[in-house]
């Protein structure tokens, strides 16, 4: 791909995530900080490719550490998300009263 | 199918392979369908589990797409990660979010400037040689050699600077937020001369590193935006933190976009773009229920633990009226309708428990009970919903300011635990208030007006004296903030 073709993506996708982050309702902005660190962590990839390839073992290790890192920041983003956004319940009351917005 | 796609993708891993593109796009696409879940918390935890799909695809295409010459070791090291990361998020307390966020928003920046790194040591594995003449050094004259793109290089050089200082920024904010170091501002002289100095010297090496691509450019970048980061940070004061945490979640997704471009891959760049809006926005929202300029908040210097040297000149010389827990209980038992106005204080005494108690008893009594949170309310943006959700406090009982506001003027009771700043009216009146400006909830226009402080010595962050203690219909409840819920609720029960 091209460094155009590259920045359209880029460019696009902030357009997106000012949308979509603006929806979020600011009850769930901790659940929004905590999902956006789990997903910031796709930094993985960058990182398993240098410790997949043989050509240097110094990247190699640097890419090993940084799967380290990623991977605290995957399983416990994704988890801690998961534990916030189980705990939020709505009203156990059955008659569902009208609540002027 | 998928297997003869994979082998396709496998025999043709370096060639831009369609498959594989379009594999990082679906992950890309499924992170945004992650941010766009929390829309509603009914549809949150789909969203939640978007995200996780979208990071498997990632990482999968990743292993199943490169020759790998270490897979027992990369899968030991995700499992080193992966224990520490789930038991971690298992084990936090609700109250300790704001640093767990700020501890991981450290790492997403670690890791950028390690792959960074690795990108500038292994540069044929990451696809981005060129052909080029290269300075051999030692008299050997220039060469043609393969040399990493200069385009790639800014994007290395930004990425690495970016996820420095998202480290060691997030690492002071971390020490800040969980206590292990002063929340007081630390002010060194001729800061802001140091900080643009700094950064002025790490975009001229950057744009520098494009014509020579030594070592000792992207070290001295790296040292520098190290640097630069623990600087920024330490001036800002501990009830800034909301906005801090969130201009270092921007920054962690600039990073890996920043990695993105340099790996030319679709689901790093759309991941970085969502991530840094969503930051930039948090740290606006932030920025704007405490009426203050980003660039004033970055300027730092604003608000300690402790709050001294206020405008408030004879404070505790005013009348006011101390109430009791039985005061308290009486008063709500008796009301059409109470809010409840938490702040930080109440994340401090770990008060959420019992006044979802005292909530309850209250509606058992036929009271309707309302919480009201403000946007700054806590260290981080949403951390009293989180803390009432943990309470299992229902969310549609729990509002947010501008829905509320009006609603003051017909409500018997507002009961303060924990805020202050939220609720003084110099915010609309003085204009030489510090606070002058931010959005605050009207308390003094309800008929009576609880107020849990521990004492009347102390002020809010901001270091500014409050007029709703001194109201005619304050009564201020001087106490811990659990105990005297404890001791409300003990009176309400009987």
């Amino acid at each position: 791909m091209d460094f155009v073709a590259i920045l359209s993506i880029f460019v696009m996708a902030c357009f997106v995530g000012y949308y979509v982050v603006w929806s979020v309702t600011p009850a769930l902005h901790t659940p929004l900080m905590a999902v956006t660190n789990a997903i910031s962590s796709v930094i993985i990839v960058g990182a398993l490719i240098a410790a997949a390839n043989a050509g240097s073992p110094a990247a190699k290790w640097l890419g090993l550490i940084g799967i380290v890192l990623a991977s605290v920041n995957i399983f416990g983003g994704f988890a801690v998300t998961e534990r916030m956004l189980a705990m939020y319940k709505k009203k156990e009351r059955p008659a569902p009263k009208a609540e002027g917005k | 199918m998928l297997s003869s796609v994979l082998a396709v993708a496998a025999d043709t891993a370096h060639a831009v392979n369609p498959w594989v593109a379009f594999a990082y796009l679906v992950a890309g696409v499924c992170f945004i369908l992650a941010l766009r879940g929390l829309s509603h918390p009914t549809t949150s935890r789909q969203g939640n589990r978007y995200g996780m799909v979208g990071m498997l695809i990632a990482v999968v295409t990743t292993l199943v797409t490169h020759d790998i010459a270490s897979l027992p070791e990369i899968l030991i090291a995700i499992a080193i990660g992966g224990a520490i990361g789930f038991v971690t998020a298992r084990k936090i307390a609700m109250t300790d979010m704001p640093q767990l966020v700020a501890a991981f928003h450290s790492l997403v920046g670690m890791a950028a400037v390690l792959v960074g790194w690795a990108a500038y040591l292994n540069p044929g594995a990451f696809g981005i040689l060129v052909p080029g003449t290269l300075d051999m050094g030692g008299g050997l004259g220039v060469g043609e050699q393969m040399v990493i793109s200069p385009v790639s290089r800014v994007e290395m050089g930004l990425g690495i600077a970016i996820g420095a200082i998202t480290f060691s920024g997030s690492v002071i904010a971390f020490l800040k937020l969980a206590g292990k170091m002063s929340g007081a501002p630390i002010m060194l002289p001729g800061r802001h001369v140091i900080n643009l100095g700094t950064l002025a010297a790490i975009l001229l090496l950057t744009a520098y590193f494009t014509q020579d691509q030594s070592l000792w450019i992207i070290a001295a970048v790296t040292v520098l935006a190290f640097i630069i980061g623990f600087l920024l940070i330490i001036p800002i004061g501990g009830a800034d933190m909301p906005v801090v945490v969130s201009m270092l979640n921007s920054y962690s997704g600039w990073a890996a976009a920043a990695m993105g471009f340099t790996l030319h891959n679709t689901a790093m760049i759309i991941t970085g773009a969502l991530v840094g809006a969503s930051g930039a926005i948090l740290s606006y929202i932030m920025c704007k229920a405490m009426n203050r300029g980003f660039l004033s908040v970055i300027a730092g210097g604003f608000g300690g633990d402790s709050g001294g040297g206020g405008a408030g000149a004879a404070k505790t010389d005013r009348p006011w009226k101390r109430g009791s827990a039985e005061d308290a209980a009486f008063m709500m038992s008796q009301a059409e309708q109470v809010i409840i106005i938490p702040g930080y204080g109440m994340a401090v005494a770990q008060a959420q428990h019992v006044l979802r108690e005292m909530t309850d008893l209250l509606k058992e009594k036929g009271v309707t009970v309302k919480f009201a949170i403000h946007p700054v309310a806590g260290r981080m943006p949403g951390h009293m919903n989180v803390l009432l959700a943990e309470a299992s406090v229902p969310y549609d009982d729990v509002f947010e300011l501008e829905d509320i506001n009006g609603e003051f003027a017909q409500t018997d009771v507002a009961f303060i635990i924990g805020a202050n700043d939220v609720v003084n009216p110099a915010a609309k009146t003085d204009k030489s208030s510090p606070i002058y400006g931010m959005p605050v909830f009207d308390v003094d226009k309800a008929k009576q007006v609880f107020f849990i402080k521990r004492s009347m010595g102390g002020v809010g962050y901001a270091g500014v004296d409050n007029d709703v203690f001194y109201m005619d219909q304050t009564m201020m409840l001087l106490s811990d903030a659990k105990k005297m819920v404890e001791e409300i609720n003990k009176a309400l029960a009987d």
